[in-house]
């Protein structure tokens, strides 16, 4: 079963490479990994996607906690929240397929950021199945380059449910 | 008043009342030594960087305090990697300091250049690169506090020599602010009073008890539960010299080589009370075959201990210690005697054994060697048959007496670590019992021990075979055996004496009591070298794959 963790880590050098050295070294599954700062710029936010049945991932939880560089670990999978993924896409379009391709655009709120003799280039933002969809409704006009961002997430509701703020950190049992 | 990071280094490891340094000089670490030539803080020069980190390994575990490594970058501090890992394993306290290529540098595979930090994330509890000299004081204060608290571990500071030779304001923290490193001492009160509960209910408790006795300095608190609730004790490897080797209640080790009286005692308790261990696999052998009638109490200070290889019934996180002495008043003595007089039969049933008659066996010297001494004895072991001998065969009644390379089993600790061990604990009687492989993976640090003038005394055990390769030969692969000889060793007491120490051979039964008598009682170091038989196994042994309560006589 896939889990979404949210992972606040000290903005440190080398915390990347600590994590993920984690995971091939334990071998645990990452579905995707996503990393950059929060509104503190001493911390930063990891969006890690993990593969695995409960035991796995309480070990997972229990092993990153040991990394001294993570500061609080949520599974929000549970959880109601709100989560994004970042794609773009240079598909082929040369002048008979261009509407089509402009149409599945509307259709999915993507975005033609570039233009090229036979190609557009789109963005689009969505959870992970729109993001699947796009890609497959594009695979046949033939897809020359993609790029994925793996997914953020944030729990609705007014509450930091992940901040270190608000919560205890490690000294749960 | 401005100084270098190298000085300020060094007045970190004097506010943390570091006494000596375990070290190796070399380009990049070269302001860390000048800076040391001003200080009260003493520098033991090893022969082999590996040295350095076995020493103060065997020096935290003798003394319960962190041991310190200073080295060089690039081939220095790859010589550290075994020292480093086997201390992560084992959970023993260290500080380690590597040189590094001025910060300008890094990167470009400069001269003695290596990726210090990246190689040791696997194998430290934490690592710093210095990249703004004026934070080291910080690191260092980080440093000693993440490698002495919790589980105990290695921490790692790679020090660019461009920081080094920085000018920094000297200011050492006073407290430190870790939001990510918060260790948890007290067990949870609702968990200790199930657990109360659960000893009390049960018919048949054994009490497994590891290294983190050892590392928590718990004898008194284990020694107190096992005669309140009079349950049986078994240790792991690490966790030898936690119990007294001669009580009443005391089974010995468990596991691979254990005694079956232990194996059957697990096997067939009602409550298992893990403390401070952690279900290696040389311990449980076939995992679901591993006291299976029992509920689990396992109490550790590493939450992702807990659950890791077998459920748990009351999960405890926490310094035993302090679970321990939170536990204690809420017991109930208990008398019931009946499991252990099953206990005690399988104890008598089932008895160590070897054959006594002969030639000079290597259990029998252990056996001696635990008279002579009482059992008082600070014993290290390298790793092998020679190993196993000591954990079987010494009764260890002062408690942390025991330093062994576990989680690693790395041949070559033996020396260095009986080398640190008797430097942080001088005045008391520190032996080593190693293995004739094993001896030539360190012996150059016998160069260090004369230097020192520690009186440690060496036990080689000398069966001229990698002696646990040729039994796991003999066991499962039809006796074929292959690259186990070691004919072309050299004298050893010859070499002992070429180092100025003071060499003997040891050839028959006869001689072993005078001879180790003598030996002990020199006032320096004593090499004695004892020609056994390669014939000889460990026994009793639990074959891959199978239950502990199924061991084979080997
Ligand atoms: C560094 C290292 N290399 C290899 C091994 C595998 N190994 C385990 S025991 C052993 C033989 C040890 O021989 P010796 O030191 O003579 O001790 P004995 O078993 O004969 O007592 C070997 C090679 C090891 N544990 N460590
Ligand atoms: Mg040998």
């Amino acid at each position: 079963m896939l889990h979404t963790l949210a992972v606040l880590v000290e903005n440190s050098p080398g915390v990347l490479a600590r994590v993920a050295g984690l995971f091939s070294r334990r071998g645990y599954n990452i579905d995707s990994l996503a990393v950059g700062r929060t509104e503190d710029p001493e911390v930063s936010r990891m969006t890690i996607v993990v593969d695995g049945d409960d035991r796995v991932l309480e070990q997972v939880t229990k092993q990153l906690h040991k990394l001294v560089d993570v500061i609080k670990i949520s599974d929000i999978t549970a959880d109601e929240y709100v989560d994004r993924e970042l794609v773009l896409i240079k598909v082929n379009a040369d002048h008979s397929q261009r509407v089509e391709v402009i149409q599945i655009c509307d259709v999915f709120r993507a975005r033609i950021v570039d233009l090229g003799r036979k190609t557009l280039t789109l963005e689009c933002t969505g959870n992970h199945g729109k993001i699947n969809a796009l890609e497959e409704t594009l695979r046949p006009y033939g897809i020359k380059e993609l790029v994925r961002t793996g997914k953020i997430a944030m729990v609705r509701g007014t509450k930091n449910n992940t901040g270190y703020q608000d919560i205890g950190t490690k000294e749960e049992n | 008043m401005e100084i270098t990071a190298a000085q300020a280094l060094v007045q970190c490891l004097e506010k943390e009342q570091v006494e000596l340094v375990f070290g190796y000089p070399g380009g990049t670490i070269l302001p860390v030594y000048d800076a040391l030539h001003d200080s009260a803080i003493k520098h033991v020069l090893v022969r082999h960087e590996q040295g350095a980190v076995h020493a103060a390994d065997g020096y935290a575990r003798a003394t319960g305090r962190v041991g310190v490594v200073v080295a060089t970058s690039g081939p220095g501090a790859t010589n550290l990697v075994t020292g480093i890992a086997n201390a992560y394993m084992d959970s023993i306290p260290l500080v380690i300091i590597t040189g590094q290529v001025s910060t300008g540098m890094v990167g470009t595979d400069a001269f003695q250049e290596v990726d210090t930090t990246g190689i040791t994330i696997p194998i430290t509890k934490h690592n710093y690169l210095i990249k703004d000299a004026a934070q080291l004081p910080r690191m260092i204060k980080n440093a000693f506090y993440i490698a002495s608290t919790g589980r105990p571990g290695p921490v790692l500071i790679d020090l660019p020599k461009d920081m080094a030779e920085t000018k920094i304001k000297f200011y050492y923290p006073e407290t430190v602010h870790l939001r990510g490193y918060k260790p948890t001492f007290r067990g949870h009160p609702n968990q200790i009073s199930e657990a109360a509960k659960l000893i009390a209910q049960s018919e048949r408790p054994v009490i497994y008890a590891g290294g983190g006795i050892t590392s928590s300095r718990s004898s008194a608190e284990l020694l107190a539960l096992a005669e309140t609730i009079n349950a049986p004790v078994t240790n792991t490897l690490q966790g030898l010299s936690s119990f007294p080797g001669d009580h009443p209640l005391f089974l010995g080790m468990l596991g691979l080589h254990g005694t079956r009286a232990a194996n059957l005692a697990v096997t067939n308790c009602d409550l298992l009370i893990a403390l401070g261990a952690r279900f290696d696999d040389r311990v449980t052998g076939k995992i679901s075959e591993f006291a299976p009638q029992a509920g689990v109490i396992h109490v550790d200070v590493d939450p992702a201990e807990i659950g890791k290889n077998v459920p748990v019934h009351v999960p405890i996180v926490g310094d035993v210690k302090q679970v321990l002495q939170e536990l204690l008043p809420r017991l109930e003595k208990r008398t019931d005697p009946s499991w252990l007089e099953q206990v005690c039969t399988w104890k008598q049933e089932y008895p160590l054994r070897y054959e006594v008659e002969g030639a000079l066996k290597p259990q029998y010297v252990v056996e001696k060697l635990d008279e002579i001494t009482g059992g008082q004895a600070v014993v290290a072991t390298d790793v092998g048959q020679h190993q196993m001998w000591v954990a079987q065969y010494y009764r260890f009644r002062r408690a942390g007496g025991f330093i062994s390379s576990g989680g690693l089993g790395a041949m070559g600790f033996g020396l260095p670590a009986a080398m640190g061990a008797q430097i942080g604990l001088s005045g008391e009687q520190v032996i080593l019992v190693v293995g004739d492989g094993g001896f030539q993976m360190t012996m150059q640090e016998l160069g260090t021990i004369v230097e020192q003038q520690l009186p440690v005394k060496i036990i080689i055990f000398n069966n001229s075979v990698l002696g646990m390769v040729r039994q796991l030969q003999k066991v499962y692969y039809e006796g074929r055996y292959t690259a186990i000889d070691l004919k072309f060793n050299p004298d050893f007491a010859i070499l002992a004496q070429a180092y100025g120490i003071k060499g003997y051979t040891m050839r028959s039964k006869e001689e072993v009591d005078t001879l180790l008598s003598q030996a002990l009682a020199e006032p320096g170091p004593v090499l004695i070298n004892c020609l056994v038989s390669a014939e000889e196994r460990v026994s009793p042994m639990v074959l891959a794959g199978k239950s502990i309560s199924d061991a084979i006589d080997c």
